[in-house]
């Protein structure tokens, strides 16, 4: 549906360029509670290893305060008696360096442990959601991929996957590890000095503040820079796109020109973004060490004036050994909240990316209701038919009746269609009161201008979309009920815009049926008058296609797109300006194979070439969505209406 | 590779340095802090000394204030100057992209040149930016440690200096290992994304052969493949967290256990002015040096792992940078063409470059200025690849391509091109009115002239129909005009040149025969002295040429007017023929344009 995708791509929005996601990767954004909710459900997939992970955790937390305070225990409890004795005790010195060898051993393999099994979860996590999204995309109906930028969808499976593996793999056993510090901490100083843990509480909150103002700026300037960059992005895009015409024209000096305009913009507001992000570390760093260096004022003087120190255990005198250790307290303390602050920004992001993961997800897939299957048939010497397992080269549609009982109907091509309404979008109704026939054998041609609506009545056939009014039947079967897997099989599609993947031209061939032998394929490049030209390349049917680089011609590709479909070798099929890339002459032997093929089978063909379309045993005439005139060529000629003056050539089409 | 990619950082290299220097202001006062603190702490709070307190307290404040300032230039400066590098290398890649010959630009697809432009530059500012910080800070860190640890006491800095060489041993040897794994992972990525990609172009051909499971399935093992190989990569760096500890945990127990021994024994210190011994105090320090250079190790080999994953994306950008156009400008240029003769003599072709892959062969003509000459035949002759050795968008593998009686590598480039004008079988429109597409042929056009070429062109009907005529905005890509439109608009930009080669190259397939006719009509009053090569599929197109070439499989199958040809040669009766199968009585083209 070339017309209609045209006009599409226009309205959409531009955006999730270069991997850059629209709606993601900007600091200041609020965290979606839902969508971590589902992360951490899928986390719950690896409870045990998850369970696991944290006990890691704790144990290395636990082997973090024994590192830190091992020095004050050591000095305490054995330099400064033995000093005092004047003798070295070398047995209780090494009693204590095992016991600390022990627990940090411990530390060691926890941690090697805890990096272990998340390899698995995250791992696991990211196959999984790949999975998910690719085989929910493969499921959804061909609106989905009309209405949305396919660049936004790729980036889901690049960008958004990523920083959810990230947040999964670092950020969350970073943020657990250095919560559980901190609650260590915290309860610590609070067991030591509830005035100077007051104090602390007070200044952390001034420091969240500053540390706020400065990442909502840096955020504001994220924003400009996500937007600069797509602007950036479209222009080379559109730039390199139409290089050759940049270099035909001599255009390269102004092209630069607009470039450095653009490229200077997202330096400006790009350094303005990372020099605010990047002034937090410091800032909240330096704000630690006034932070510091008020705690020992205030320490000192409490203890100086003996102001009762409170605590939760009672009323005491304020000490300086309390002091002190709650000095290096504080510090791990606020350490740790900025650990927490810094990377909880990640946790935003990856979770914003996860959302876009999930609506991907929930998306609603294509119904596929119909009950009418397809199956190999037998057809008797009395015209009975009857199913069978084996490949017959005969098919017929298995009808399940109302009181129960099984009917067959041979399949033969026979497509009509009842006062067909359509719209893509209600209130814009493209079709009017689309009627016609297509008896097993027929061509019939559709001509009219862009946007007429050709395109969309093949949309209908093989339900791409379904139709608001009147009716369409395959061999007399309303196509709602049948089953769109062996609908779709039923009918052939060649279109326009060439689409042939990755792999080799035998394998692109094969496409149209995976279990071909080699011998089908020649046969049906042969029909298609593409055998000629793949032999005389290099590596023959073993070259090689890609998007860039291949060096097959647009007509070339659209005639290997053909012997894919007639490989499929499928009672109707639907040309969608199959052969417009091709020249005249080969378009003639294409279609004579065609024919050959089309032999007894029914043939939809769009094309603005009238050439292509007068040997159709009829041609409709569209004009918004309304069949103007139809006809066989002759009888179109005779009537002298809007064919005559397109044959003529008083009228231009496209 | 790094290097190619440093030489864009130029005007930015000054403020890459002062971040650097200011990073040293910020190690100093790093290691600053932590001692006065120490001192606060044991003059200060052991003696009860409340006016020390305040002194030493004030002073910490006042480092802290450096520090930040420190800190905060060292954000701006060193942001600044990645930011600046990066701009650099965008700007220089897309300059080489201008710079880049139709062969370059066949090498290169749009989406490869726009992800090295924008994500590959956001990754290598990424690792630009820590490494201006990180490269001056980590070593001067560990410098700094050192040398105080050694000025303390030498036993026990080697202790500490036997860990390093250890765990740096062991961080680069995991690097090391990792590397190929994840370069191989990165590939599949990419196929896989291809894979998405593709899937999205084409998903009306899987649909309609019903192809979701099977694509599904592919895509399945190849997501599986790569979290194999992301597995084994990262179960090789798992032992970089334990290693890292471990290593610390080592020292820690060390220091403490010969420590200890070292203040009950009353060790000397290393250099003492007043014969001091070994301290708690001096322990503590001890400690804290340590902890510093490991901490600053593990940075270091953060960065080494992180420039891994970057290389990819410096490798690619090194390749757009590296990139050297195929066609040059000659060393003494001719910059005038004298007419629009158009020769060829004995030329050979390929895209390849190489003799046994050959697109065009021994293809001789000769072209007489202001002549009108039509090319035919069937898809993939050669057709296109013939006429754009013309302007030089390709250059002749054998043989020679005169224009004006000159081997087109004499010219200057700018000038060829601006005599020869090519309207392209790919052509697009560019965002912008009307007007500012036309000015692409030529910038000073006034509105006159504009208007001629349109007209010659048949679009100043249809384009005068436009509410906003001539100011009418043209979307990118020219997808709001019509095909037909669309082709007269592209002609009319290229007759704006004022052309002595002008070729069209099926470049009114979708307009309609009669204002094909008028088209030629146009070319043949107002451009006479225009040399005119057209490439059709429709025989209607060419017939009424002086000469119309026969090209079959890369070689000349036949030259001669349409009655000569329609007479002798078979391939253009078929095509001919196949054209005009069920003729309709007084309605052939012919007749219309007598």
């Amino acid at each position: 549906m070339a017309e209609n995708q045209n006009s599409r791509t226009v309205q959409a929005p531009r955006s999730g360029p270069g991997g850059m996601p629209r709606g993601a990767k900007m600091p200041g954004q609020k965290l979606d509670v839902k969508s971590l909710g589902r992360v951490l459900k899928y986390l719950g997939n690896y409870k045990a290893r998850c369970i696991g992970s944290v006990i890691c955790l704790i144990v290395m937390a636990v082997a973090n305060v024994f590192s830190a305070r091992a020095l004050g225990t050591l000095v305490d409890d054995y330099i400064t008696p033995m000093v005092q004795r004047r003798a070295i005790d070398a047995g209780a010195l090494l009693g204590y360096i095992l016991f600390l060898a022990v627990i940090f051993a411990a530390s060691v393999v926890a941690n090697f442990l805890v990096n272990r099994l998340l390899i698995a979860v995250s791992q696991g996590i990211m196959k999984d959601i790949r999975k998910d999204m690719f085989r929910k995309m493969q499921s959804l109906p061909i609106r989905y991929f009309d209405t949305n930028n396919h660049g936004d969808i790729m980036s889901r499976y690049t960008n958004d996957i990523n920083t959810l593996r990230q947040m999964i793999a670092n950020t969350l056993p970073n943020i657990v590890a250095a919560a559980l510090t901190m609650l260590a901490t915290f309860v610590a100083m609070f067991l030591s000095s509830i005035w100077l843990t007051l104090f602390v509480i007070v200044f952390v909150f001034f420091t969240m503040f500053v540390t706020m103002k400065i990442a909502t700026k840096s955020g504001k300037y994220f924003v400009e820079q996500q937007k600069q960059i797509g602007s950036l992005n479209g222009y080379v895009e559109e730039m390199v796109t139409g290089q050759k015409v940049v270099k035909v024209f001599n255009h390269e000096p102004a092209t630069i020109e607009g470039f450095t305009k653009e490229n200077e913009k997202l330096f400006t507001v790009s350094s303005r973004a990372n020099g605010f992000a990047s002034m937090m570390g410091p800032v909240s760093n330096n704000l630690g060490h006034l932070q510091y260096v008020f705690l020992a004022v205030l320490g000192a003087a409490l203890v100086a004036l003996n102001v009762p120190n409170v605590t939760v255990t009672g009323i005491a005198v304020l000490t300086v050994g309390t002091v002190i250790s709650f000095l290096q307290l504080s510090r791990s303390f606020t350490q740790n909240i900025n650990n927490v602050m810094q990377q909880s920004n990640a946790i935003v992001l990856a979770v914003a990316g996860a959302k876009r993961i999930f609506e991907l997800i929930d998306e609603q897939p294509e119904e596929n209701e119909g009950k009418v299957t397809l199956v190999n048939a037998k057809v008797a010497d009395d015209g009975s038919i009857t199913e069978c397992e084996e490949h017959t080269g005969t098919w017929a549609w298995k009808v399940l009746q109302e009181d129960g009982s099984v009917k067959y109907v041979k399949l033969s091509g026979d497509v009509r269609m009842k006062d067909v309404d359509f719209s893509y979008v209600e209130g814009k109704q493209i079709l009017y009161d689309i009627t016609l026939y297509a008896k097993p054998g027929q061509k019939v041609a559709f001509v009219g201008s862009t946007g007429a609506g050709k395109t969309t009545i093949t949309n209908l056939i093989n339900r791409f979309y379904d139709i608001q009014e009147g009716e369409i039947t395959y061999d007399g079967i309303p196509i709602r009920d049948i089953n769109k897997t062996d609908l779709r099989h039923s009918l052939g599609m060649v279109l326009q815009d060439v689409n042939l993947f990755t792999g080799t031209i035998m394998e692109n061939i094969r496409y149209g049926k995976l279990d071909a032998t080699d011998e089908e394929v020649y046969a049906a490049a042969r029909l298609a008058n593409a055998d000629d030209f793949i032999r005389r390349l290099p590596d023959g049917y073993d070259t090689g296609i890609d998007g860039a680089g291949s060096n097959l011609s647009q007509g070339q590709r659209q005639l290997i797109s053909i012997a894919r479909a007639a490989i499929a070798d499928p009672p109707v099929m639907i040309l969608d300006e199959a052969t417009s890339s091709i020249d005249t002459r080969t378009e003639a032997l294409v279609q004579r194979g065609m024919d050959g093929l089309m032999h007894g089978r029914t043939v939809f063909v769009i094309a603005h070439r009238l050439s292509t379309v007068q040997n159709a045993d009829v041609i409709m005439v569209l004009e918004h969505g309304v069949i103007i005139e139809r006809g066989t060529h002759e009888q179109l000629i005779e009537q002298k209406g809007k064919y005559y003056q397109l044959y003529t050539g008083a009228f231009e089409l496209d | 590779m790094i290097k190619t990619l440093l030489k864009s950082l130029r005007e930015y290299k000054r403020p890459a340095i002062v971040t650097m220097l200011v990073m040293v202001g910020e190690v100093v006062m790093e290691v600053l802090i932590p001692y006065v603190m120490a001192d606060l702490i044991d003059k200060g709070f052991h003696n009860g000394d409340m006016p020390f307190i305040l002194k030493m307290g004030l002073i910490l404040a006042l480092f802290s204030v450096v520090s930040l300032a420190f800190g905060v230039l060292g954000a701006v400066i060193g942001t600044r100057a990645s930011a600046g590098f990066a701009k650099n290398l965008r700007d220089d890649m897309f300059r080489n992209v201008q710079r880049f010959s139709f062969a370059n630009i066949d090498k290169f697809s749009t989406a490869s040149i726009i992800t090295r432009v924008t994500t590959d530059v956001a990754n290598v500012q990424n690792i630009f930016t820590m490494s201006i910080r990180i490269a001056v800070r980590a070593p001067m860190m560990m410098l700094f440690s050192i040398l105080m640890m050694f000025f303390i006491n030498w036993k026990l800095a080697l202790i500490v200096l036997g860990v390093v060489p250890l765990l740096l041993f062991g961080l680069t040897l995991i690097a090391r290992k990792v590397f190929p794994i994840f370069t191989r992972m990165f590939k599949k990525i990419d196929k896989l994304n291809n894979t998405v990609q593709e899937n999205l172009h084409g998903v009306r051909v899987v649909k309609s052969f019903v192809r979701g499971e099977y694509e599904s399935e592919r895509f399945g093992e190849t997501a599986e493949d790569i979290s194999n190989d992301a597995v084994m990569a990262e179960k090789i760096l798992a032992w970089n967290g334990p290693i890292m500890t471990g290593g610390m945990y080592l020292v820690i127990l060390a220091l403490s256990f010969i420590g200890a021994y070292f203040i009950i024994g009353n060790e000397p210190v290393t250099v003492s002015f007043m014969g001091t011994t070994f301290t708690t105090g001096l322990l503590n320090s001890v400690f804290t040096y340590s902890m510093q250079i490991l901490m600053n190790c593990m940075m270091l080999s953060m960065i080494f792992v992180m420039m891994i994953m970057t290389r990819e994306s410096m490798r690619r950008i090194a390749e757009l940078l590296r990139e050297e156009p195929t066609i040059h400008n000659p060393e003494n240029p001719v910059t005038e063409v004298p007419d629009g003769s158009v020769e060829f003599d004995d030329v050979d072709f390929s895209y390849a470059g190489s003799m046994d892959k050959l697109c065009l062969m021994d293809v001789s003509l000769k072209i007489p200025s202001g002549s009108t000459v039509g090319i035919i035949g069937g898809t993939g002759v050669g057709k296109t690849t013939l006429i754009q050795l013309i302007p030089r968008l390709y250059d002749a593998t054998g043989g020679v391509v005169k224009v004006g009686g000159r081997d087109v590598r004499e010219y200057d480039m700018v000038a060829l091109r601006d005599a020869v004008s090519v309207v392209l079988q790919k052509n697009t429109l560019f965002s912008g009115s009307i007007k500012e597409n036309l000015r692409w042929g030529n910038p000073d056009a006034t509105d006159e002239e504009m208007i001629h070429a349109c007209k010659a062109a048949a679009a100043d009907g249809f384009i005068m129909e436009f509410p906003d005529g001539y100011d009418t905005h043209i979307e990118q890509g020219g997808t709001n005009v019509s095909g037909g439109q669309r082709q007269r608009l592209c002609i009319a930009r290229a007759l704006l040149k004022k052309p002595k080669v002008l070729i069209l190259d099926d470049s009114t397939s979708a307009v309609d025969t009669a204002t094909d006719a008028l088209i030629r009509k146009g070319f043949r009053e107002e451009f006479p002295e225009t040399t005119k090569i057209i490439i059709a599929q429709r025989i209607s197109s060419v017939q009424d040429a002086d000469m119309i070439l026969v090209l079959e499989s890369g070689r000349v199958n036949d030259v001669g007017t349409h009655e000569e040809l329609l007479a002798r040669n078979e391939i253009y009766r078929e095509v001919y023929e196949s054209q005009n199968r069920q003729q309709v009585s007084g309605t052939s083209s012919r007749e219309q344009e007598g």
